[in-house]
This record gives structure tokens, C-alpha cells and sequence, in this order.
């Protein structure tokens, strides 16, 4: 993984749910995820499912991904080339989820940040700076098992290698 | 210090204390997942280069049941090809929602079950850790038969008093919600005690710990006691059981009093589960249709007092009633009961047991600016099909009540 993240921010309000991300009405297209992630978010803002381009990031209020299990919501995202998912809280199971698939989230607060900002993200120093706006925020990193998952590009790759759970010697 | 409901069954579990924050490795007892869940699990599965998954599995056919497309379909076929040729179990179309039937046949007290599916916190109603995870985590389960969990801090919940006629368990966990807030127990577990809890049915309890994710619990658990015993004895499952209570000095991240005395019917406003109001302070919100089904409120004695409502009366002329059993045997016992005919005979409509009209997929899809009041647990924008209606929730018998008068209603004026 890149340790500077560099894109355009995309911006989201609170309690962004499972069914914003991947409306139930296309449960037909979970087999299908490049059709499925044409629809990402697009209840929540159309314009995001027209344009949003590979490197760019979602940034969004709290409790984002609230709702079902639905591991697509983070997939789609993924898909879609979202380098990272910045918001203030996050619901359980899509921060589980967004991990197992190689998606990071990030927990920060969000205020001040617009759609169309350039940010940088320093993911080893837990720095995010909004260059267009001229200011900077800092986050916690996250917990060690996570970012042994990461780290391994996930939590398929992650058992393969290590036949288990393993980050008791993570960084 | 004594242990919290789920620092007690995780320690058994792993054979050794552990506490709120510890991050564990546990065996985990039963997973399951749905069609919309199972097929990205089984990719996982083969991903990690496995055959027979190394405990026991169950698939459901839910979501869509029966399928109303032909992608579906062969999901379905896929998750039984897999179950033939693995010894894991599928159930088809009309067996019923994942959550009912796991409660009915398979959850046990003190054991962790893991689920493709936000709301299997459900089965914590008979004190099994029970909890959502996508399909990746249930694969690597399916493969090494354990997990990584964090065990969660808990709030207590407890719940006194009498209830007044009409208000139920779901007017508890909503108004709980509305006090918590959508992310008020975020990684936490939700304890639910108290006198009025330990009078609750298994049904009752199912309903508090369903929505216990709505707040963004981990899980909702109840102690297993004698309401448990009897459960598991009224479906041929008494060696089932085991007691498993919290200790008294268990320490809690915070409590929370529910007093039930005084409590009013509740109803949740479009577009999130917490925004909560009393029925008194609805005002006047005609609907186009009700539903009264779900893995939340599908249950016998939802429909019991929902036909005590609608009992020699008609369904709103404006109104679409749908009634959705939980499972199988929800359907059998009502039909026995004689509540499918009253819910008929009032102008109502019977979905097969499933999902139904809760999550958009089919059954019930709303039309553009369409108003809903659903016995379902969540409201978001598009949850039933369509971005542009609006979902209220609340009760069986305020759904009940609602239907009959083409508006929310409360349903005490049914007394
Ligand atoms: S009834 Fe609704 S909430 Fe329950 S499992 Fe089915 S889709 Fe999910």
C-alpha cells in the first residue's frame, strides 16, 4: 500500500447507509459487480455514480455504512477505484467489510470538506490535508489486527498467507 | 468483577476469561448466509481453496422467495448445489426468513453464531452470541471454523413495569433507539434485563434483540432462563438448553432504564430508525400500505394481536394490507389459529414466509410517493424498492390500527 494518498473528494452527509451505497432494487446484480457499481451511491447523489473516477475518496458524515451486511457496499466502492473512505464513525460490519476487501477507512472528523477538494492522505503518520481549503486533520490508526489484514490486501489473502488470523507481530 | 452476558459465553467458548476490549479467536457453533450473502461467501470459500466447510452451514432462500428472477434463481440453485455436495443445509423458498428459523431450530444458549446478515444478532433472544459479518468473514469461518471478534462492552438495558395494553416489545426497541441514536451502541453489545424482560416470551425478546444493529450494537443478547427453556421444549429442543445469566457485578459501559408503564406506542420517521416519536405526536400521516411481516414482527403473537384489531373489521379502502409469516411454521400455527382468515377477510393480502416486502427486492414495491407503516426494522431511503416513498415504522398493532383507518394510528383506540 501507498503510504501518500493523493485525490478529489467526494462528499457525503451523516448515516449514509447500505442501501444508498447498493439500493436493494439491484439484489439481481450482486453476481455482477461492475454493473452493480455503475449504481453506487446513487440514491444519495446521482452525480457521484455518473462520475466519480478511480483515486478519487468518498468523505462522509457519521456512522457511515449503517445497515445490512451487504459486503457489496464496500466492494462496489472498491470497484469503483475509491481509494479511501474518510468519515467521522462508521457502522460495525461495513468497517469490518471495507477491510476484508482491501478498502481503508479511515476515521476522522469530516467538517469543512467539499466535493470536488484535492486532499493527501499520509497513511503512516494518520495525516489527511485538505489542499484546497489549506487545513489538516489527523487520525488514529487502526487496530492491529486490521491493519494486519491491510496490510495483506485483504482477509482472503491475509488467511492464505498465514493459514489463520495473525497481527501479534504487526508494526 | 463478574462477567457481562457476553463476556461470560465467549469465555466459556474459548475456556478462558476475557474481558470487554480483549481482541479473541473463537470457535464459532452455526453461520449461515442468503442468497444475497451466500453466493460472494462461497466464492471466498474456493478462493481460500476448500471443499467442506469445517462447521455447520445453513443457506436460505429469503430474500426472494420464491425468486422473481431468473439471476436469483440460480443463486438459489448454486447455494443448494453447494449444500448437496458439502453436507451443509439449504432451506428453500417458503421455509421462512434465516433468523426465524434459527431461532426455531438450531440457536442454543452460550453459543456464537456468525451470519451473512446484519440482523442474526436475532438469535442473541436465546443467549447465543449471535452477529452479522459479510461474506468474507463468514467464508474464512466456513474454512478454519472459528473467528477474530473484539468482545464488545456492553449497555444494560433494563426494562420494569407492566405493559399497558397495545404496547409491546417493539415499542421498547424503538423508543430505546430514538434514545440512543442510530450509532448509540456502535461496537457494542445491548444487555437486555429487567422484571418486564423476564416476563417477555422468546418471541418478545427476538424483537429487542433484532433491532439491537439498528443502534449499531454488535449484538442484543437476553439471559437463557426459564421463557428459554420453554421455547426450546416447545420445539422438541429441551436438551438444548443450559441457564446463562450475567453476573451481578458485571460492569457496564452505561445503563439504560426503559420504565414500560408509561410508555406510548412508537413510531420511527422516514428516512432513519432513531427518528423517533411517540404515536401521540404523529399528527396526521395517511398511508398507501401496510405491512406486517418481517424477521422483527412475522411472529404468532404479532399476528394475535394484530387480528384482535382488524377482527370483523375492513382494511381501509386506501390502504394495501400485506401480511408476511416468518416461517413455515409461523404460517401453519395461524392458519390453525384462524388469524390468516381474519387478516383475508379484512381486505388483506398473504405473502409466502420470507422476506417479502422488507427489502425491495419484490412483493410490495412502493410506488413514487408512497407512504408505508412497516412492522420491519429499518426505513432508509429506497430500503422497499423505491427512493422516492417513505417507510414509517412501529408496531404490529399500531400497523394493524393504521390499516384500518387509512392514517398512522394509535392503536389504544382499539381498546
Ligand atoms: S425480513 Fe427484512 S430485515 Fe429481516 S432478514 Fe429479511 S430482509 Fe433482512
Amino acid at each position: 500500500m501507498e503510504r501518500i494518498l493523493r485525490g478529489k473528494v467526494w462528499r457525503f452527509g451523516d448515516g449514509i447507509s447500505t442501501d444508498h451505497i447498493t439500493p436493494g432494487r439491484y439484489y439481481h446484480l450482486r453476481g455482477d459487480l461492475k454493473a452493480l457499481a455503475e449504481h453506487t451511491l446513487e440514491d444519495a447523489d446521482p452525480e457521484f455514480a455518473r462520475n466519480a473516477r478511480p483515486g478519487d475518496f468518498v468523505v462522509a458524515g457519521k456512522n457511515f455504512g449503517q445497515g445490512s451486511s451487504r459486503e457489496h457496499a464496500a466492494l462496489v466502492l472498491k470497484e469503483r477505484g475509491i481509494q479511501a473512505v474518510i468519515a467521522p464513525s462508521f457502522a460495525r460490519i461495513f468497517f469490518r467489510n471495507a477491510v476484508n476487501v482491501g478498502l481503508m477507512p479511515i476515521i476522522c472528523d469530516t467538517e469543512g470538506f467539499e466535493t470536488g477538494d484535492e486532499i493527501e492522505v499520509d497513511v503512516v503518520e494518520g495525516r489527511v490535508r485538505n489542499l484546497t481549503r489549506n487545513f489538516e486533520r489527523t487520525f488514529r490508526p487502526l487496530p492491529p489486527v486490521m491493519r494486519a489484514i491491510l496490510a495483506s490486501g485483504g482477509l482472503i489473502p491475509h488467511v492464505l498467507r498465514y493459514g489463520g488470523f495473525r497481527w501479534q507481530d504487526t508494526p | 468483577m463478574g462477567l457481562t452476558l457476553a463476556e461470560k459465553i465467549i469465555s466459556r467458548r474459548i475456556g478462558e476469561e476475557v474481558r470487554a476490549e480483549d481482541i479473541v479467536v473463537v470457535p464459532v457453533d452455526l453461520l449461515l448466509a442468503h442468497e444475497g450473502t451466500g453466493p460472494l461467501a462461497l466464492d471466498r470459500f474456493s478462493a481460500l481453496e476448500r471443499t467442506r466447510p469445517a462447521t455447520q452451514v445453513l443457506f436460505f432462500s429469503d430474500h426472494a422467495a420464491p425468486a422473481p428472477r431468473r439471476e436469483l434463481s440460480n443463486v438459489q440453485k448454486r447455494l443448494r448445489t453447494f449444500a448437496d455436495q458439502t453436507g451443509a443445509r439449504f432451506y428453500p423458498p417458503g421455509e421462512g426468513i434465516c433468523h426465524q428459523i434459527v431461532a426455531e431450530r438450531w440457536a442454543r444458549p452460550g453459543q456464537i453464531i456468525l451470519g451473512a446478515d446484519s440482523h442474526t444478532c436475532t438469535a442473541g433472544a436465546l443467549a447465543a452470541f449471535a452477529t452479522g459479518m459479510g461474506s468474507t468473514d463468514i467464508a474464512v469461518a466456513m474454512a478454519l471454523g472459528q473467528t477474530w471478534l473484539r468482545v464488545p462492552p456492553s449497555i444494560r438495558v433494563e426494562v420494569e413495569g407492566t405493559f399497558p395494553p397495545m404496547v409491546t416489545a417493539k415499542d421498547v426497541i424503538l423508543h430505546l433507539i430514538g434514545r440512543l441514536g442510530a450509532e448509540g451502541a456502535n461496537y457494542q453489545a445491548l444487555e437486555f434485563g429487567g422484571p418486564t424482560v423476564a416476563a417477555m416470551s422468546v418471541e418478545e425478546r427476538m424483537t429487542l434483540c433484532n433491532m439491537a444493529v439498528e443502534a449499531g450494537a454488535k449484538t442484543g443478547l437476553c439471559a437463557a432462563d426459564e421463557q428459554t427453556r420453554r421455547f426450546l421444549a416447545s420445539r422438541g429442543r429441551a436438551d438444548g438448553y443450559t441457564p446463562l445469566a450475567p453476573d451481578p457485578d458485571a460492569r457496564y459501559e452505561r445503563r439504560v432504564h426503559i420504565p414500560v408503564d408509561s410508555l406510548a406506542p412508537q413510531v420511527a420517521f422516514p428516512h432513519f430508525v432513531d427518528n423517533v416519536r411517540p404515536v401521540e405526536e404523529v399528527g396526521d400521516v395517511p398511508v398507501d400500505q401496510v405491512f406486517i411481516g418481517t424477521c422483527t414482527n412475522g411472529r404468532l403473537s404479532d399476528f394475535r394481536i394484530a387480528a384482535r384489531i382488524l377482527q370483523g373489521r375492513r382494511v381501509h379502502p386506501g390502504v394495501r394490507l400485506l401480511v408476511c409469516p416468518a416461517s413455515r411454521q409461523v404460517y401453519l400455527d395461524a392458519l390453525q389459529e384462524g388469524l390468516l382468515q381474519v387478516f383475508v377477510e379484512a381486505g388483506g393480502l398473504i405473502l409466502p414466509p420470507g422476506c417479502g416486502a422488507c427489502v425491495g427486492v419484490h412483493q410490495g414495491v412502493l410506488a413514487d410517493g408512497e407512504r408505508c407503516l412497516s412492522t420491519q426494522n429499518r426505513n432508509f431511503q429506497g430500503r422497499m424498492g423505491n427512493p422516492e416513498a417513505e417507510i414509517y415504522l412501529a408496531s404490529p398493532a399500531t400497523a394493524a390500527a393504521t390499516a384500518v383507518r387509512g392514517r398512522i394510528t394509535d392503536p389504544r383506540e382499539f381498546l
